[in-house]
């Protein structure tokens, strides 16, 4: 599915959200482009998840455009649907691998669904998308429930991969991780992003990763979305975002990026 | 799926050796094609191999893994193979897919008996899994029974908000199902004994049979049964449930008892609601029978106590006496397996179904028990 460069792949135009009388997304506009790493930040509540669920049609928004390769999700055809869930993968919180199958069995789900392959060469595929996320040997045999949280979520993530998607969701992907299995997950992503060429929509509250992986970021406040560089999001002066960059934890991201004191690492923070 | 195949394999033998030119779009819609081409690739051990990617335009993961396992192939049947011509922005994903690959296909799980052998080892395992599960049980009961009495001298912490709760959920709710249900199976006694009755000149006697076999077994029974499937289930899923949240845990690491929080309500609960919905039962279920012998064969309303009052009390107690019992099969069948669920969500669903099942097979066989028990009483 070719778009033209710098037409984006995902684009949202006037999203409403509503859940009983509570307002999630008001007018909401973002695009998404090829290629790049977007994540996005909000606070707990600010319809993040809400967002990427409405993206993938989980969610039917109250008003709005969402547009996926170019194609209206909310009034196309099953079909259509059908062909455009080919190109994404979704990555939930904690995976959602069936529990039933095991990690290999998970992975040919889509493949089954998909394709008319044999059986061996789904094997030959689960067992390097296995291999892909950086599991270890023997993991494909395992059923989830035999496995930690990283590594539940390295599966789900090359369940997502199975079909080798032009976009990746990815929610909260570094949650719920100790420091050095996230760590090892940005660079994973970014290894993937580099090498797959994968457009990569992740939500996150993990500052870490924003410094670490993303190219853009996307902050949900006030029932809107305001995108834009690192740099620019350093800068800008709503309060939740000041308090977001500017907090404790803000600045030590920043600093451990650059080991500089925060104002030249701007900056460098934008050409991570 | 019979899509367009937008990629090609073409075989070559030239002076050099052998060249295989792969062209067009190597992805995952295409893989199938390609593996079924090149596993039918018929090169001669010992040759030089040359893998021509000039031609590709696409390639993704899938496709990588049929380039690299084809070079893999030919290698290890003797063959010098070259890959040639790959366009450089492919080069990461090559490498990906190459460092990925060294890692075997995963088995797919069998079923573990196929043979007779297997078969008979089945046999044993689940025959020590049933002694070592009605092993547990009988100490879950210990359990509870110690706790009830400890707690008999603390009568203080009997959480009274919860056992109300739980006999308004258990009993006052469970009311429409009981009595519709036994209203229905008086109808239908009533209505299939007086046929027989009928046949040797008795149908005045259809009251006496509905009323004594919905006292002595059927009332009690059917409650049992109606309220192991709907409160049985419940207490299974809901302290499963609290299982799989951690709340358990939770509850011990601030010094709560989950026996007695959790198991003791609910035993007592139901201890109290199960007599009086077998009461209701029994009440609903002479009703219906009543109802058919004055519609079908004419018994009148003072005919009818006139037959009922012929039946003994203790068809009436011999129901009532067995409903406390059943009542705590029910409830620590129901709290023994919520306790056993473990890790995922997935166990919650199987010892529900588990619990049910196990509540209704200790009901009957316990219900067979009283039966030869009153019979020896000759009662």
């Amino acid at each position: 599915m070719p778009d033209p460069p710098g037409e984006p792949i995902i684009r949202v135009r006037g999203l409403v959200n509503r859940f009983g009388a509570e307002t999630v997304h008001d007018g909401l506009d973002l695009d998404v482009f090829r290629g790049e790493v977007l994540g996005v930040v909000g606070g707990s509540g600010s319809g993040k998840s809400v967002l990427l669920r409405t993206i993938v049609g989980l969610n039917r928004p109250v008003a709005g455009n969402v547009e996926v390769f170019g194609s209206n999700i909310l009034t196309m055809s099953d079909d259509a649907q059908r062909e455009i869930e080919k190109h994404w993968g979704v990555l939930f919180q904690d995976g959602a691998l069936f529990s039933s199958l095991t990690v290999a069995q998970n992975i040919e789900v889509p493949l089954k669904e998909y394709y008319d392959m044999p059986l061996r060469l789904m094997d030959e595929i689960a067992a390097f998308k296995v291999g892909i996320v950086g599991l270890p040997d023997g993991t494909g045999e395992k059923y989830p429930s035999q496995l930690s949280g990283g590594m539940r979520k390295r599966a789900g993530l090359a369940r997502a991969l199975a079909l080798d998607p032009e976009i990746v969701f990815l929610d909260e992907p570094t949650a719920g991780l100790d420091p050095i299995a996230a760590g090892e997950f940005d660079i994973l992503i970014r290894d993937l992003r580099s090498s797959l060429g994968l457009t990569v929509f992740m939500v996150t509250h993990d500052l870490d990763s924003l410094f670490a992986i993303c190219d853009r970021v996307a902050v949900l406040v006030d029932k809107k979305i305001r995108v834009g560089t690192l740099e620019q999001m350093l800068q800008d002066d709503h309060p939740w975002i000041h308090s977001y960059f500017h907090g404790p934890r803000g600045r030590a991201a920043v600093l451990s990026k650059t080991g500089q004191p925060e104002k030249e690492k701007m900056r460098a923070a934008v050409s991570v | 799926m019979a899509s367009v195949v937008a990629a090609s394999l073409v075989e070559k033998e030239e002076p050099g050796g052998f060249v295989l030119a792969a062209a067009g779009e190597w992805l995952v819609a295409t893989a199938a094609e390609l593996d079924r081409r090149l596993r039918a690739v018929q090169v001669p051990s010992g040759k030089r191999v040359t893998l021509d990617l000039t031609g590709i335009d696409r390639l993704d993961t899938a496709g990588a893994w049929l380039l690299l396992r084809t070079e893999h192939d030919l290698t290890t049947r003797g063959n010098a193979v070259e890959m040639r011509n790959l366009r450089p922005n492919f080069e990461p994903l090559i490498d990906q897919v190459r460092a990925a690959a060294i890692i075997a296909p995963a088995r797919h799980p069998r079923p573990a008996y196929h043979t007779i052998a297997g078969f008979i080892a089945r046999i044993g395992e689940v025959t020590l899994a049933l002694i070592a599960r009605a092993y547990s049980i009988l100490g879950f009961f210990g359990v509870v029974s110690t706790t009830a009495l400890r707690l008999a001298l603390h009568p203080r912490r009997v959480g009274m908000t919860a056992i109300v709760a739980q006999m308004e959920q258990t009993g006052v709710n469970a009311l429409p199902i009981v009595g519709l249900l036994t209203f229905l199976i008086g109808v239908v006694i009533a209505y299939q004994g007086a046929d027989y009755l009928r046949f040797y000149g008795l149908e005045s006697y259809t009251v006496q049979l509905t009323a004594a076999s919905i006292l002595r077994e059927l009332g009690v029974l059917l409650t049992a049964i109606i309220i192991a499937g709907r409160s049985g289930s419940a207490f299974t899923a809901q302290i499963g449930t609290m299982r799989v949240n951690e709340e358990i845990d939770a509850m011990r690491t601030i010094g709560l008892d989950p026996v007695e929080v959790l198991v003791l309500p609910r035993v007592y609960a139901l201890m109290l609601t199960l007599p009086m919905l077998t009461l209701f039962a029994n009440f609903m279920g002479i009703f219906g029978g009543g109802l058919m012998a004055w519609g079908v064969l004419g018994i009148s309303i003072p005919e009818f106590f006139t037959h009922l009052s012929t039946i003994s009390h203790w068809s009436f107690w011999i129901g009532m006496i067995k409903s406390p019992f059943f009542a705590i099969i029910i409830a620590s069948i129901g709290c023994y397996e919520g306790f056993q669920v473990a890790g995922s969500a997935e166990s919650v669903g199987r010892l529900t179904t588990l619990s049910v099942v196990e509540a209704i097979f200790l009901v009957i066989v316990t219900d067979a028990g009283f039966s030869i028990f009153f019979s020896s009483l000759r009662i």
